[in-house]
């Protein structure tokens, strides 16, 4: 086992999910510690000091959500929520509770990776960016600008804060919660159609083809991601 | 009954043979003190001894040491305490005999009249309960009892006996086992004081019981039996085919009033409908001259009703202005062959001045016997003195006060006239005299009217006519005046109350097929049961001004309260009630207040009957509740509860049938299921395991490619059946009805681009044209549900067309909902299929090898009823298939785009 690699915590009280975990992350050069219920988890990260927690919300002793909390009182540790069908409220509230993304249940092992190495990035990057690219989308932080393909795009004010709080947090998932408090502010924080109206125009003006986006990409009941 | 006891030899033979029903034995004595007890409880000895379960239910031994022995050693039900108007009375304990369920029950003295509070107004009625439970029954009864015998027998010993039993009870399945005694035995026996007769002076009995009485008894009871004896071997002939003299298809009727008379009537009728073998009706004809008016003659008149019945006839209400013609339509258009009628008691004069209805009946009833029977006046009069209540005449303030207001206007009439008489004259004044008896005989009737001629006259005489202030008169013209007022006082009061008998008359009518009508009307179209209840018990309700109860039965045959309509604070339906009700659903018989049966009820209650079915019990509790409710009340609620029967029967019905419908669908929907998990699942899984095991063992055999080759098809094989469980969950939401959209405001761009993405790699070389306006307004639906119905029909959309070939996603906006069309370029759907392609499990025939669940359109449907949207499937004019739902529009949300809070994340 290589150990210089990154240290992953697994908890999921599901053996055959823990096993394909364990070999795939392991192949992949990470580190692996797993915990088979929440209890467990909990006492073994703070001895593990983990970089990134993929924690399941069907735990058998405790919920999943309560980890959540517990785990965000003393760390800032990426934590990936795994989540079947039946728990998307659940998934959408530890979002909400400082979760930095989630799979569903059946997922990828490719996606797996790819948030993982996300999660990674936000918990390393230390110094802002002023410039953040995304192919021929260009967001210029310090001089409040937005590119295509070279060229000055118009946007409201309204528009440049929903793009640059996705942008701050570019391929991580952000909740129709969290944006609305970061962009209307706390009284708004169940208006979703203003989401709908903004995220319309912003792909209008932003996206090659606006029905088929590929920088900011829906995530069906929870909210958005950059990328 | 009696028309299906006669009419065909199948029903006889029914009748004769019925399943189930207990046989009775009926011990017919000529008079009292013969030994009918005795001769039964030597039967029932006999029985015992041959091993037979009897049992002693009731019998009465009047402390004869004889009977009394016998009675002895014979097992007995106990009799059941009771308590009337504070005295201790001991009476049949019906219900015990019934749980014990012996096979001979004896039940002595048939005729008997149970205790008020019993469950049974009649003994009979008691034994009746039993025969219908199975049990045999061993009774007692004496000739005089009989009901059709009873006049005879009240002219022969000028006793009338109160206590009769029909006489159908004696006919249905009895066996008649007469006990014979010689007159001089009798007498001696009542000498040595061996004979006891309730409730009879000495003198009386004295006077019963002489040899002539005895005698014509005697005769009387042989010939009853020998009747009876006639009428089973004529059915056992009848039944075994053997030919005989058949009685010919006569038809008697029995014209009927609301007189005491007419009991008579109806014996005779009944006795000759007997004689002859003839089917009988009686009839009643409402003719604004014959109005019963007083409440004991619409008493009597239901009580002659009932009494025709109870006896087996068919009974008729008839209305018009002519008797005698209403019943002679009546008599043609049924065929009778012979018209009973009661010989006027009315005079000569009476006869004149209104026509006689016998002689116009007798005149024109061609073809027809008629039989004028002779009333008999001094029964008449003792039978009236029974159970009519003293009513004492309303003399309240508006009777004065009407006399008052009459005396007042004469008084007015004749200042004017007194003042005037120089001016108009005599005669004219005569004429402004008439004014008052007119108004008066219109409004009040005769008496008053007649009143008023007196008093008109009095004031006419004095005041006007000279001499004036004295009452001789002068002129003999003046005579004839006062006579004149005198018959237009009556005629008109005649008249005008003649008419405004006819007018409550037709209004009663209108109000009855009034309200029967509107209860139809109402509860016609009505698909569930309840607001069909509620209809019903509000409908009665206000019919009757009181409370009503709708019981039905539940899954278990318990009655249940379903509906009620309760106006005072308690409601009068409690546990005893409910016992009662429960008594009319089991025996399918009304019973209650003003019935025969549990008439210490407080409510009267009605079976709801159809064809052959008890469908519940309606229990009707008068506004007030001294009153008993009138025949016309009556018949109207059970035309009411007839009609109740029919709609709760149709709903029912309907129910039943849908249920029958869901069962066969369900079934149907599992095997569905069956087999779409044992494909879609075991093929999968199949190709799962074949390339995994192949992998495990021999994995060193395998090209890099055809490993590559193998680790497809198990994520292809793991997709399909990842695709498979998540269509069968979703189904099972649906079914389990836990379907809740969580409705955001959403944008349907978002969706479709959402739903594109995720069939990404199965679109191919498809390309996907999206025709959706930027202006196209938002939709509250549930973001994942939608989408999910847009991938299931994009899926559908591409699995049903070539690969190449185009898809479009368009969508239009309405009034009220938007439209989004899915259309490809694929084969046509057969029109049959066009609706049930959305059906679960339901797959098109398709020359084409298409995989999937049959499941992928039901979910949609499903989750767009989840959303009040519809969907449904056409195909296009150019070719190809287009799937269209809809979604209805809501008032779009209030967007400013105005920067209210700046925050960072």
């Amino acid at each position: 086992m290589k150990s210089k690699g990154a240290r992953i915590m697994v908890i999921d009280d599901e053996s055959q999910i823990q096993k394909l975990l364990r070999v795939a992350l392991t192949s992949h050069g990470y580190e692996v510690a797993e915990a088979a219920t929440g209890q467990q988890g909990l006492s073994e990260a703070t001895t593990f000091r983990p970089d990134i927690i993929i924690l399941d919300l069907g735990l058998p002793d405790m919920d999943g959500l309560e980890v959540m909390t517990r785990l965000r009182e003393w760390t800032k540790t990426p934590v990936i929520i795994l989540s079947a069908k039946e728990q998307e409220k659940d998934k959408i509230i530890a979002l909400d509770a400082g979760a930095d993304d989630y799979l569903t249940k059946p997922f990828g092992m490719g996606e797996l990776l790819a948030r993982i190495r996300t999660a990674m990035r936000h918990s390393v990057k230390v110094t802002d960016e002023p410039v953040l690219k995304f192919d021929d989308l260009v967001i210029d932080l310090a001089h409040r600008k937005v590119l295509v393909q070279g060229e000055e795009v118009k946007l409201t004010p309204t528009e440049y804060d929903l793009i640059k709080n996705l942008a701050i947090h570019a391929g991580k998932v952000l909740t129709h919660k969290q944006l609305l408090i970061a962009c209307w502010g706390p009284t708004y924080e169940n208006d979703t159609h203003y989401l709908r109206v903004f995220i319309g125009q912003l792909r209008r003006k932003i996206e090659a083809n606006p029905t088929r986006p590929r920088h900011i990409i829906t995530e069906p009941g929870v909210g958005y991601r950059l990328v | 009954m009696f028309k299906e006891r006669r009419v065909d030899p199948d029903a006889l033979l029914a009748t004769i043979e019925k399943e189930g029903q207990g046989k009775l034995t009926v011990f017919l004595g000529a008079a009292a003190g013969v030994g009918k007890t005795y001769a039964m409880l030597e039967d029932a000895w006999e029985r015992l001894s041959e091993g037979v379960d009897v049992v002693i239910g009731w019998v009465e031994t009047h402390g004869r040491a004889e009977t009394e022995a016998l009675v002895r050693g014979l097992p007995v039900v106990p009799p059941r305490q009771m308590e009337y108007r504070g005295k201790e009375f001991q009476a049949m304990d019906l219900d015990a005999l019934l749980a014990r369920k012996p096979a001979i029950a004896l039940v002595d003295e048939l005729a008997h009249i149970n205790i008020p509070g019993s469950r049974h107004a009649r003994r009979y009625h008691d034994v009746q309960e039993l025969l219908a439970a199975g049990i045999n029954v061993y009774t007692t009864i004496n000739i005089q009892h009989l009901e059709t015998l009873n006049d005879v027998v009240a002219q022969i010993t000028g006793v009338t006996v109160r206590e009769t039993v029909p006489d159908r009870i004696l006919e249905q399945n009895a066996q008649i086992q007469l006990i014979d005694l010689r007159p001089e035995e009798l007498i001696q026996r009542l000498k040595d004081g061996k004979v006891y007769i309730p409730g009879q002076a000495e003198e009386a009995r004295r006077m019963f019981f002489r040899t002539g009485n005895i005698n014509a008894l005697r005769e009387l009871a042989l010939r009853y039996t020998a009747k009876r004896v006639d009428r089973q071997l004529e059915s056992y002939m009848r039944v075994h085919g053997i030919a005989g003299p058949w009685p010919t298809g006569e038809k008697i009727l029995v014209c009927i009033s609301a007189s005491p008379f007419s009991a008579q009537l109806i014996r005779i009728g009944r006795r000759m409908a007997e004689g002859l073998q003839a089917e009988w009706m009686a009839v009643y004809v409402d003719t604004p001259r014959r109005f019963p008016v007083s409440e004991e003659e619409k008493d009597q008149l239901a009580k002659n009703l009932h009494l025709a019945e109870e006896l087996g006839a068919e009974t008729i209400n008839l209305t018009g202005n002519d008797a005698a013609e209403e019943l002679l339509e009546l008599a043609r258009k049924r065929n009778i062959s012979q018209i009973i009628l009661g010989k006027p008691l009315y005079s000569r004069l009476w006869e004149l001045m209104h026509g006689s209805v016998v002689d116009k009946v007798i005149r024109m009833s061609d073809g027809m016997s008629v039989h004028v029977i002779p009333g008999n006046p001094k029964l008449l009069q003792k039978r009236q003195k029974v159970q009519q209540p003293a009513q004492e005449p309303t003399r309240n303030l508006s009777f004065f006060l009407t006399y008052l207001t009459l005396l007042l206007i004469v008084m007015a009439l004749t200042l004017v006239a007194s003042s005037l008489k120089e001016e108009l004259g005599v005669v004219n004044i005569a004429m402004l005299y008439l004014l008052p008896v007119l108004l008066s005989a219109v409004r009040w009737g005769t008496r008053p009217s007649i009143a008023t001629s007196i008093m008109a006259m009095i004031g006419f005489d004095f005041f006007v006519v000279p001499p004036t202030f004295s009452l001789t008169v002068a002129d003999i013209r003046h005579v004839i005046t006062f006579g004149i007022f005198l018959v237009v006082a009556l005629f008109t009061s005649r008249l005008s109350t003649r008419l405004r008998q006819q007018v409550i008359n037709s209004r009663r009518r209108e109000a009855r097929v009034s309200a029967l009508y509107s209860l139809s009307k109402e509860i016609a179209a009505v698909a569930e049961l309840e607001p069909v209840l509620e209809s019903i018990v509000k409908k009665v309700a206000e019919t009757i001004e009181g409370q009503v109860v709708l019981l039905l039965p539940d899954r278990d045959k318990k009655l249940e309260l379903k509906a009620s309509y309760i106006t005072v604070e308690n409601s009068f339906f409690n546990a005893n009630e409910h016992a009662v009700a429960d008594w009319v659903f089991s025996r399918g018989q009304k019973a209650g207040k003003g019935t025969e049966t549990l008439s210490a009820a407080e409510g009267l209650y009605l079976p709801l009957r159809t064809d052959n079915e008890i469908r519940g019990v309606l229990g009707i509790r008068s506004g007030d509740p001294d009153t008993y409710f009138e025949p016309e009340q009556l018949r109207l609620l059970e035309a009411i509860a007839g009609t109740s029967s029919m709609a709760i029967a149709r709903v029912k019905l309907a129910e039943q049938a849908r249920e029958a419908q869901t069962l066969a669908e369900s079934e149907r929907l599992r095997s569905a299921l069956f087999n779409s998990l044992s494909h879609d699942l075991r093929t999968p899984l199949a190709s799962i395991l074949g390339a995994v095991s192949g992998l495990l063992e021999s994995d060193e055999v395998y090209t890099k490619e055809a490993r590559r080759d193998l680790l497809q098809s198990i994520q292809q094989g793991a997709l399909r059946m990842s695709r498979f469980v998540h269509n069968l969950l979703h189904m099972a939401k649906l079914e389990g009805g836990l379907v809740q959209p969580n409705k955001e405001w959403c944008d349907l761009q978002d969706i479709v681009g959402v739903a594109i993405s995720s069939l990404e790699k199965s679109l191919g070389d498809r390309s996907v044209n999206i025709k959706i306006n930027n202006d196209l307004p938002l939709v509250k639906v549930d973001f994942t549900l939608i989408e999910q119905v847009i991938v299931n029909l994009l899926d559908n959309a591409l699995k049903y067309s070539e690969s190449g070939t185009e898809i479009t996603i368009s969508a239009l906006q309405n009034e009220k909902e938007i439209e989004i069309t899915i259309a490809n370029q694929g084969p046509k759907i057969p029109e049959e299929d066009m609706k049930r392609i959305f059906d679960k499990f339901y797959r098109l025939q398709s020359p084409r090898l298409v995989s999937g669940t049959g499941l992928g359109l039901a979910i949609c449907k499903g989750f767009l009823e989840a959303h009040e949207g519809k969907i449904w499937a056409a195909n296009r004019q150019g070719g190809g298939v287009e799937m269209i739902f809809t979604l209805p529009l809501e008032n779009q949300p209030t967007v400013n785009d105005r920067l209210v809070y700046k925050g960072e994340l």
